[in-house]
């Protein structure tokens, strides 16, 4: 623990193992400390207690394994499940061949996905999904064993990574009638895609506008500074009824659905804090990295991709991962509007009479699904902090 | 001029009349010069008298508001070609180096060439190797600017502005932010380019390096030139009453 | 010396490799590109609204609102849009400011906690601020308004606190202090007693600037005040306050003070919601300044809580201001979460108006700018405060 370092002494290298050392080192070592231990200690007993009691007694958690299906994919109908186990297949490939390639954490991140689907191939499901879990784990591994080794692979890996956003939007969403329509999504599925979809086009938008904002043309600098102020003024709420409301009054000749305007909102709004993060990045460049660029004869456009956004965008990566965190947590608003995306579906079961009066188990459910996955990047970005050191002043 | 003397009179950067403002600071107040192909010149003077925005209005880091400036028979306007053009003959060494930290000193090397001078890959690489052996430190190639220590930077910075075959080479103050032990081996690859005959204008507070190598010294104070003469001149026998103080406090050191 | 004159002709340069016309050309495009774009949204919308029959202007809120709002100042249906739209500002500065409080010492002490020397504490704080922080603030909302605001008992069955507080479905009632009889007398007490701490406090200033020490200039003045404050309560005649408390009339509770289950919900959600992410601003405030520091501060012989006070505050504080405004912005924003749980916000109150009347961009332009002044002002006050106390602590 770090923290350690900042309040306890280096003690003398004699006896500092073993339990009971510890307990009197990090427990005891003061009396106010051992006061505070036995007063948390008590606390945390009857929390736990109180808490399990619940859990194990009164709790019905029956809610959680009848409408598992809801809670993944939402009302996604059940003969076109197989593409959204193809989407799955393709990134297990695709992440099998990362852990191959890179290890480190995408490895670790690998044998924890391949974890989570043994562990749902035990659980009782239909005999159908645990081929499909088992499915995955080997895909996993294959590709594991496939990567493993041929760094010349690399470039064609990310290429791949890319490339696999719009091929499993279009594997989820089909084609025409026979295709399942995207009002039909749901679940975590949906949280899923309306995060990945507003980060993946709120960050080049981001970058444009930091850029904007950074610029010294003054127009320039200022349509991006009112754009970006504005956005930051309001809540998302705010803006996603507004994406509901006007881009039909604005767009009267299309037809854009729900799911969509709430990718609008949600891309819009998120690209103008993605700015704010990207600007503090560029602001930390020093001048003279412009000035040896310009000097090297490299155009605007060169020094911006070759010399200040690499640079840029490195030194923001917490700063970046936080705001993707703070995204998925934000897709729960559209609920409010009327999306039955994760949080969507936990409140239509606490509406659902057959499930009356367990508003506790589902929401906890929802929580901790929304926890490993926000806990689980935060984690990334440490680790990718850890590992920046080179090639960096 | 002792300068002009032996020298072949093709100018190959001319200036006249050149002003600039910082708001309403007029840090360069007329200057008006030339320099020879070929020729080595140091210019020194006190900190603010305008010495470095003096150079660096010559490759338009800086822009200068009145007067001509020709570089090569080409002058030095808002035309974004002949700015370009500029640009590419002219290379530049930074007080803080200013190498690019997420690039390997190679790489830092080679991204002009590839990028401006559009060579391959491997023709760049072929280049920066050539130069890196030419700065002695062919062994650093693959490392990042922040391994490596502030006078090796600085050599590698050298061969980076090389790589573009300029015409001219611009100095910043190149040792200024050294720790001692590292000025001579900058100032050693300095003489070498010196000797090979590349023009140069390099602004320094090294004295002895100025006598050694220099053509001509020019000594800057508020933005104007005092005093231009030949090493041996401007150290015996200074004109000036700002250039006698000048060179008496900077031998004592 | 010079004797070449230029020889490259300066004469015309195309306008195209020209860098000032360059640079203007640039940004009359991009400007042009930008009021396209909005002419083009703004005659669709135009188009829009005539096929919805609307028309844009504020006269609308002149009219009458038709709908209750549940809580906040005095109003009713009779009322003016405008009115309706006021109460909502009023009911998102009450739950704001309250909830700024709330998740400020809550913040506070789980940034503090997690520096502590003991495992468990740092343990247990570090717990709550992943907990808190990784799970969505709706979905926190809807489980305290749900799962326990919503599972208290009926009003026959409340849970009374010492006889002066109920908590039941309906809310949680709270005595509340009325002025009585006594309170004319007592605020000449306090007149007296400000008076004094006045005077008190320019003496203690004179006294530190001719002994030339720094030290706490209020360290007379404060206790005067607060001792006379104290007093003068007991030697006014009668109370200055009596507490009215809430009794069951009826069907439900009477007099103190009431905060609905929607508020109570809100309020509880926002301050745990925020106070995780003060807690770790907290701490790495004072964590990037204790580094080092505290060894410089020993070094100088300095005492464990003057190393804090003189040392590690005035540094801590500057780092912390700034992302703790942008947080408090964050809860002023997220307040507009009510919606989902019908607490009368602003964004609610907007929400309903917008749906009756249609005029949806006069409400969102009133929205906006509502929260630009909460911004505003808000930042003003945290830069003062920071100003402030970065110059006391010299």
């Amino acid at each position: 623990m770090e923290d350690q370092e900042l309040t306890q002494e280096i003690k003398p290298p004699t006896n500092t193992k073993g339990a009971a050392r510890w307990l009197k080192d990090n427990l005891f070592d003061t009396w106010y400390n051992a006061i505070l231990t036995c007063l948390a200690l008590v606390c945390l007993f009857f929390a736990l207690k109180g808490f399990l009691t619940w859990a194990f007694t009164e709790a019905e958690w029956d809610v959680i394994p009848a409408n598992f299906r809801l809670f993944m994919v939402g009302s996604y109908p059940q003969e076109q499940i197989w593409r959204v186990w193809n989407a799955i297949y393709i990134l297990s490939a695709l992440m099998g061949l990362s852990a191959g390639l890179w290890g480190g954490l995408v490895f670790r991140f690998a044998v924890a996905l391949s974890g989570v689907w043994f562990i749902s191939a035990l659980l009782p499901v239909e005999l159908s999904t645990r081929g499909w879990c088992l499915g995955a784990i080997a895909m996993i591994a294959v590709s594991f064993f496939l990567g493993r080794g041929r760094t010349g692979l690399r470039p064609w890996i990310l290429g791949g990574w890319i490339l696999s956003f719009p091929v499993i939007m279009v594997v989820l969403r089909g084609f025409g009638e026979n295709g399942v329509l995207t009002s039909n999504w749901g679940g975590l599925l949906l949280t899923l895609i309306l995060a990945v979809v507003g980060i993946v086009v709120s960050f080049p938008l981001g970058v444009f506008l930091a850029l904007c904002r950074q610029s010294d043309l003054p127009a320039i600098r200022w349509v991006s500074t009112t754009y970006i102020e504005t956005v930051r003024g309001v809540p998302l709420i705010t803006i996603l009824f507004m994406g509901n409301v006007l881009i039909p009054i604005f767009m009267p000749g299309l037809d854009i659905n729900q799911v969509l305007r709430m990718m609008f909102g949600i891309t819009f709004f998120s690209a103008a804090y993605m700015a704010e993060n990207v600007r503090g990045g560029l602001q930390g460049i020093p001048r003279g990295q412009h000035e040896a660029a310009q000097a090297v004869g490299l155009n605007y456009v060169q020094t911006t991709l070759f010399i200040v956004l690499p640079q840029a965008l490195r030194s923001v990566i917490p700063a970046i991962v936080g705001q993707f965190i703070a995204l998925f947590k934000d897709t729960s608003l559209v609920a409010i509007i009327g999306l039955i995306d994760l949080l969507g579906v936990a409140r239509s079961i606490i509406n659902n009479p057959d499930w009356l009066g367990l508003q506790a188990e589902v929401y906890l459910f929802a929580a901790v699904i929304y926890f490993i996955f926000c806990y689980a990047m935060s984690y990334a970005s440490q680790d990718v902090e850890t590992g920046l050191g080179i090639g960096h002043i | 001029m002792a300068a002009q003397e032996n020298a072949l009179n093709d100018p190959i950067i001319i200036c006249e009349d050149v002003h600039k403002w910082f708001d309403d600071f007029h840090v360069l107040k007329g200057i008006t010069t030339s320099f020879q192909k070929g020729e080595r010149a140091v210019i020194c003077g006190p900190s603010g008298s305008g010495k470095s925005t003096f150079i660096r209005t010559l490759n338009r880091l800086e822009e200068h508001q009145r007067g001509t400036i020709i570089i090569d028979g080409v002058e030095l306007t808002d035309d974004l070609r002949n700015i370009n053009l500029i640009r590419q003959e002219v290379g530049m060494v930074f007080q803080q180096f200013n190498l690019f930290p997420h690039l390997t000193n190679l790489e830092n090397i080679t991204l002009g060439p590839i990028r401006v001078r559009k060579l391959t890959k491997t023709e760049a690489e072929e280049i920066a190797l050539s130069l890196l052996e030419r700065v002695n430190i062919a062994d650093q190639a693959y490392k990042y600017p922040a391994e490596i220590s502030g006078g090796q930077q600085q050599r590698v910075a050298i061969a980076r502005a090389l790589a573009m075959e300029p015409k001219i080479m611009l100095f910043d103050e190149p040792t200024s932010a050294l720790d001692p032990e590292m000025i001579s081996e900058v100032l050693d690859v300095m003489r070498e380019l010196a000797h090979s005959g590349m023009t140069m204008l390099v602004v320094t507070h090294e004295m002895g390096f100025a006598r050694e190598v220099a053509d001509r010294i020019m000594f800057f104070a508020e933005g104007v030139v005092i005093e231009e003469a030949a090493p041996a001149d401007f150290f015996d026998n200074p004109q000036h009453e700002r250039t006698k103080l000048f060179i008496s406090q900077t031998l004592q050191h | 010396m010079e004797n070449n004159s230029p020889t490259a002709a300066s004469g015309k340069i195309p306008f195209w490799r020209d860098v000032r016309v360059l640079r203007i050309l640039f940004q009359v495009i991009f400007l042009l590109g930008v009021i396209l774009l909005l002419t083009l949204l703004y005659t669709n919308m135009l188009k829009g609204l005539r096929g919805l029959g609307l028309t844009l202007n504020l006269n609308f809120l002149q009219d009458e609102a038709g709908f209750g709002i549940s809580e906040g100042i005095a109003y009713n249906p009779s009322d003016t849009y405008f009115k309706a739209f006021w109460v909502g500002v009023l009911n998102t500065l009450k739950v704001s400011i309250i909830g700024i409080v709330c998740a400020t010492l809550m913040g506070l002490f789980f940034g503090i906690a997690r520096l502590s020397s003991n495992w468990l504490i740092r343990t247990i704080a570090a717990a709550y601020v992943e907990c808190f922080r990784n799970v969505p603030l709706l979905l926190q909302i809807l489980f305290w308004y749900t799962a326990v605001v919503g599972q208290l008992p009926k009003v026959r069955e409340s849970i009374s606190v010492f006889g002066g507080a109920f908590i039941n479905n309906r809310g949680i009632y709270l005595p509340s202090p009325e002025p009585a009889s006594g309170l004319n007398t007592w605020l000449w007490f306090l007149g007296a007693g400000l008076l004094l701490a006045v005077i008190l406090y320019i003496v203690r200033w004179r006294q530190l600037q001719q002994l030339d020490r720094p030290g706490f200039r209020a360290k007379w003045a404060l206790p005067a005040f607060l001792i006379v404050a104290f007093c003068g309560w007991f030697l006014t005649p009668g109370r200055p306050f009596t507490l009215d408390l809430p009794a069951l009339q009826g069907f439900n509770y009477q007099g103190g003070m009431r905060f609905t289950p929607e508020f109570s919900a809100l309020l509880v959600a926002l301050s745990i919601y925020t106070s995780a992410f003060i807690a770790e601003i907290v701490r790495s405030g004072i964590q990037s300044v204790v580094k080092g520091q505290r060894e410089a501060a020993r070094a100088v012989g300095l005492k464990e809580g003057q190393t804090l006070r003189l040392v590690i505050l005035p540094q801590a504080i500057p780092i912390i201001v700034p992302p703790l405004t942008s947080q408090y912005l964050n809860l002023a924003k997220n307040s507009s979460l009510a919606v989902a749980i019908g607490f009368p916000d602003l964004v609610s109150v907007g929400n309903t108006m917008m749906t009756q009347t249609g005029q949806a961009i006069p409400v969102f332009a009133m929205i906006m700018v509502s929260y630009l002044i909460i911004s505003l002002t808000t930042s003003a006050a945290m830069n003062w405060y920071n100003s402030w106390i970065t110059r006391i602590g010299r």
